[in-house]
C-alpha cells in the first residue's frame, strides 16, 4: 500500500524498486557518466581548459616584473596606458589593479603566448570582450594560460569580479594584428 | 493552557512551543524578504540600463543588502522554521528545550541586525561574497558569525527533537520522507555552516589585523559555505516538495529506498560544492576541479534527477489512485491548479528542473565554466534555481502554514491563487533573459556595461539592450508577484480571520482556506492499489515517464551547445 511522505512507513522501507523507476535511475546514471567523462576527455582532445601553469607571487614581485616586461616591450601608449608589443611565443604580464589592467597588449593571430594573469591588491575578473573567456584573478597567485588568439581584432578586458566602487571603470585592451600581415612585417624586417 | 493542541484538519499533536519558534522564525524571514525585495526593485532599475536608478556606490550596496537579506537571511529563518516543523509538528512530539529555541534565536537576530546596520550605513560594500582582502567592518564578519552559531543551534534542536521523539514513541515506524529530508538539511547545514565558522572567524580577526587571510583559501572554504548552502536549500524544498505533493493531492512514495538514498547522496558529496565556483582560479589543478564539480562523478546531479522523476511520479500515481487514470496527462488536467500550494510545487519543479539544474550542472563543467564565469548566466541560473525553485516551494507551504499553524484564514485569498502564476512566469523571463545576456559575456555586479565612464568602452551587441529590458519587465512581474505574498502574509498573520480550535475547515466553500484542507485528497486503501489498469509499456506512471525524457532531450541539447560554443574560442590552457 501506497503512503505521502508525510506518513511514517514500516521500520523496513529497503523494498524492490518498480521497474520503470529502476530504468530512469540507469539512464540519469549513465548520462552522469557521460557528463563526468567529457571533462577529461576535453583535456585531451579539447583546445579549451583552465589547466596553465600556476605559480606563487607575492604582488610586489608580480608588480616588478609587470614593469620589466613593459620596460623590454613597450612600443607606445593608449589612453595613457603603455602599449606592449611582445615577440611570439612569449611569456606576456598582465596585471590586474583598482581600477586597471596594465599594459596594452599587441598579439599575433595564430601564435602561441602564455598569458600571464595577477592581481597586486584585491580579486579580478578576466574577461576578454566580445569573446566571452573569463578566468578570476586572485592576488598572490600567477595563472599562466598558454593561448592561441584566432582571430584578429581590438579585444577588451573587462573586470568581472566586484573590486571596490570603481570596479565598472575598470577596463583593458588586446589588440590582435592579422596572420598574414604580421606575416609581412617579418618579411619585411629581414 | 495545554502544552500541546490538536490540529483539527490533520491530526498532528502540536506543542505551543513548536507552534511559536516556527510562527517567530517565519515572520522574520518575511520581514529579510520584504528588506531583500526593495533592494531587489533597486538593483533590477539600475542594471536596465535605460533607467540606471542608483549610483555606482549606492547599487553595489544594495547589491549586497539583497544578496545577504535573501540568501542569507530569509532562506536560512525560513529553514529553521521547516526543521521545527518537519520534526516536532510531523513527528507529534515536543520542543525538548524551547528556551534554547529561543537563544538561538535571538542569536539569529542579533547576527542578522549587525550586519545590517554595517551594511546599510556603508561599513559593508563588499557584497555577498566579502572576498578578501576586501574588506568589511569587523561587525559584519561578527555578525555573520553569531547567525551561522545560532542556525547551528537550531539544527542541534531539530536533532534532538528527533532523538526525543524515538524515545517517547510519538510515532510508529521510520520517520516520514519529509522528515527523512529535513534531516539530510540538517545535516548539510551543520557541514555548511562549520565551514562558516572556519573562515569567518580567521576573516573576522584579520578585520581587526590580528592574522593574515590568504585569498584563494578564502575563497576555498567560503564557498563551502556558499555552495553547500545551497545544498540545504536544495535538501529543504525537495522536502517540501514531497510535503506539498502530500498536502494537496496526496501524491504518494513511488519507493522509500531511492528517495531516502537519492537525499543521502546530497549529504555524502557535499563539501565538494565548493569548486563549481573555482573552477577558473589559479589556486586549483584540473583533476581536483574535475573531480569536485561532479560531486564525485555528478552523483548529487543524480539525486536531483531521482527527485525530479519521483516527486512528479508520486503526484502523478497519488492522482491514478484516486481515479485521474485518463491518458498520459489527464492527472495533470484535473490537477488542482487554484491551489496556490499545487501551483507553486509544479512552477518549483518545472523551472528549477529545467533552467536552474540544466544551466547549473553545464555551467558547473570544467571548462564550459570558462565562457560563464561571472558572467550574467550565474544569477540567472542561481534565480532559476534558489528564487523559482526554493522560494517558489517556500511561498507554496506559506498557504498551508498559515491556517494549520498561525490557525488564520488567507487574507485576500483571489490574489493568492494568482501570486504562484505572477511569480513563476516573472522570474522565469527575469532568469532566461539573464542567462541568455551571460551568453554574451555581460558581466554579473557590475554598474555600468555602457562602461560611459572608463578608459575604454566595449560595445555589447544592440540586441542586449532588448535582452536586458526583457530582464527588467520579467523582474518586475516577479517582484509584483513577491509583493503580493508578503501582503498576503503580512495581512493574514495580523489581521486574518481567526480559526477556532475545533473548526478543520473540512468542506468550507468561500473561505481564505486552500482546497488541499478544505477538500482534502482521500486517504488510500489497500484496494486503491488493485483497482489501477494493469501498466502499459511506461509503466505506472507514463506521464511523468515522457516528461522526464523530455527533460533529458533539453539537457543533452544544452550542454553539448555550449562545448560547441566553447571550440569556437581562442585556445587556451
Amino acid at each position: 500500500m501506497y503512503r505521502t511522505g508525510i506518513e511514517p512507513p514500516e521500520r523496513i522501507w529497503w523494498k524492490k524498486v518498480g521497474r520503470h523507476e529502476k530504468v530512469w535511475v540507469w539512464i540519469a546514471f549513465a548520462w552522469c557518466m557521460v557528463l563526468f567523462a567529457m571533462m577529461p576527455l576535453w583535456h585531451l582532445r579539447g583546445g579549451q581548459n583552465p589547466s596553465g601553469i600556476r605559480y606563487r607571487v607575492t604582488p610586489a614581485d608580480y608588480q616588478a616584473r609587470v614593469t620589466e616586461f613593459v620596460r623590454e616591450y613597450q612600443t607606445g601608449t593608449d589612453n595613457g596606458l603603455p602599449v606592449v608589443e611582445p615577440p611570439p611565443g612569449a611569456d606576456v604580464y598582465l596585471q590586474a589593479s583598482q581600477f586597471a589592467w596594465i599594459p596594452v597588449v599587441r598579439l599575433r593571430q595564430g601564435v602561441e603566448y602564455t598569458l600571464h594573469l595577477s592581481s597586486i591588491d584585491v580579486n579580478h575578473g578576466f574577461s576578454v570582450h566580445p569573446l566571452n573567456i573569463n578566468f578570476q584573478v586572485v592576488p598572490g597567485y600567477d595563472y599562466g594560460l598558454r593561448v592561441v588568439p584566432n582571430e584578429p581584432g581590438e579585444f577588451h578586458v573587462m573586470c568581472n569580479e566586484f573590486c571596490g566602487i570603481g570596479h565598472h571603470l575598470m577596463v583593458g585592451k588586446i589588440i590582435v594584428e592579422p596572420a598574414d600581415e604580421a606575416a609581412a612585417d617579418e618579411g619585411g624586417d629581414r | 493552557m495545554k502544552p500541546f493542541r490538536s490540529c483539527p484538519t490533520t491530526g498532528f499533536k502540536v506543542h505551543r512551543a513548536a507552534d511559536q519558534l516556527i510562527k517567530a522564525n517565519a515572520v522574520v524571514a518575511t520581514v529579510a524578504l520584504l528588506v531583500g525585495g526593495i533592494a531587489a526593485v533597486l538593483v533590477l532599475l539600475t542594471r536596465w540600463e535605460a533607467v540606471l536608478l542608483l549610483e555606482a556606490q549606492m547599487f553595489y550596496r544594495m547589491l549586497t543588502v539583497h544578496g545577504m537579506n535573501m540568501l542569507i537571511f530569509f532562506i536560512i529563518f525560513f529553514e529553521m522554521a521547516v526543521l521545527y516543523f518537519a520534526s516536532a509538528v510531523l513527528l507529534n512530539c515536543r520542543v525538548p528545550a524551547p528556551r534554547i529555541g529561543w537563544i538561538a534565536f535571538a542569536l539569529m537576530v542579533i547576527g542578522a541586525l549587525m550586519v545590517e546596520w554595517t551594511m546599510w550605513t556603508g561599513r559593508a560594500d563588499v557584497l555577498f561574497t566579502s572576498y578578501v582582502p576586501l574588506r568589511a567592518h569587523p561587525l559584519f564578519y561578527l555578525g555573520v558569525i553569531l547567525f551561522a552559531v545560532g542556525a547551528l543551534t537550531v539544527v542541534g534542536h531539530f536533532l534532538a527533537i528527533l532523538v526525543v521523539a524515538r524515545r517517547e514513541r510519538t510515532y510508529e515506524g521510520s520517520v516520514p520522507l519529509v522528515t527523512y529530508g529535513a534531516l539530510t538539511a540538517g545535516v548539510i547545514a551543520a557541514v555548511t555552516l562549520l565551514h562558516g565558522a572556519i573562515i569567518y572567524i580567521p576573516t573576522f580577526l584579520w578585520s581587526l589585523d590580528m592574522m593574515n587571510v590568504d585569498p584563494q583559501v578564502y575563497r576555498l572554504i567560503w564557498w563551502g559555505l556558499g555552495h553547500s548552502s545551497q545544498q540545504i536549500n536544495v535538501a529543504a524544498m525537495v522536502s517540501i516538495w514531497y510535503l506539498l505533493g502530500a498536502l494537496t493531492v496526496g501524491a504518494v512514495v513511488l519507493n522509500e529506498k531511492v528517495s531516502r538514498t537519492a537525499f543521502v547522496l546530497y549529504v555524502l558529496f557535499i563539501s565538494m560544492a565548493s569548486a563549481h565556483h573555482l573552477l577558473v582560479d589559479p589556486g586549483m589543478g584540473p583533476s581536483w576541479k574535475v573531480w569536485n564539480t561532479s560531486y564525485f562523478m555528478y552523483m548529487a546531479v543524480l539525486a536531483s534527477m531521482i527527485h525530479g522523476f519521483t516527486v512528479p511520479a508520486g503526484t502523478e500515481l497519488g492522482m491514478r489512485l484516486r481515479g485521474a487514470v485518463q491518458g498520459l496527462f489527464g492527472w495533470l488536467k484535473r490537477a488542482p491548479w487554484g491551489d496556490p500550494g499545487f501551483s507553486s510545487l509544479a512552477f518549483s519543479i518545472v523551472v528549477f528542473g529545467f533552467v536552474g539544474g540544466i544551466t547549473g550542472v553545464t555551467f558547473g563543467t570544467e571548462q564550459i565554466n570558462i565562457i560563464a564565469h561571472n558572467t550574467l548566466r550565474i544569477p540567472g541560473h542561481f534565480h532559476a534555481t534558489v528564487v523559482s525553485g526554493t522560494a517558489m516551494a517556500f511561498m507554496g507551504i506559506t498557504y498551508y502554514v498559515i491556517p494549520l499553524i498561525f490557525r488564520r484564514e488567507i487574507a485576500f485569498y483571489r490574489l493568492a491563487k494568482i501570486q504562484p502564476y505572477l511569480f513563476a512566469v516573472g522570474m522565469l523571463i527575469f532568469s532566461m533573459a539573464m542567462t541568455f545576456a551571460g551568453t554574451f559575456g555581460v558581466p554579473r555586479r557590475h554598474w555600468d556595461i555602457g562602461f560611459n565612464q572608463a578608459l575604454f568602452q566595449p560595445e555589447f551587441t544592440p540586441a542586449i539592450n532588448l535582452i536586458m529590458g526583457v530582464m527588467a519587465v520579467g523582474g518586475l512581474i516577479a517582484i509584483a508577484g513577491g509583493a503580493i505574498y508578503i501582503v498576503i502574509t503580512v495581512v493574514s498573520v495580523f489581521f486574518g480571520k481567526r480559526m477556532a480550535a475545533d473548526d478543520s475547515g473540512l468542506g468550507a466553500t468561500g473561505r481564505g482556506l486552500p482546497p488541499g484542507i478544505t477538500h482534502p485528497p482521500r486517504p488510500l486503501t489497500p484496494e486503491d492499489g488493485e483497482a489501477l489498469k494493469p501498466s502499459g509499456r511506461l509503466g505506472p506512471v507514463p506521464g511523468t515517464m515522457v516528461l522526464v525524457l523530455i527533460f533529458l532531450a533539453a539537457f543533452i541539447t544544452y550542454y553539448f551547445v555550449n562545448w560547441k560554443l566553447l571550440s569556437f574560442l581562442w585556445q587556451v590552457g
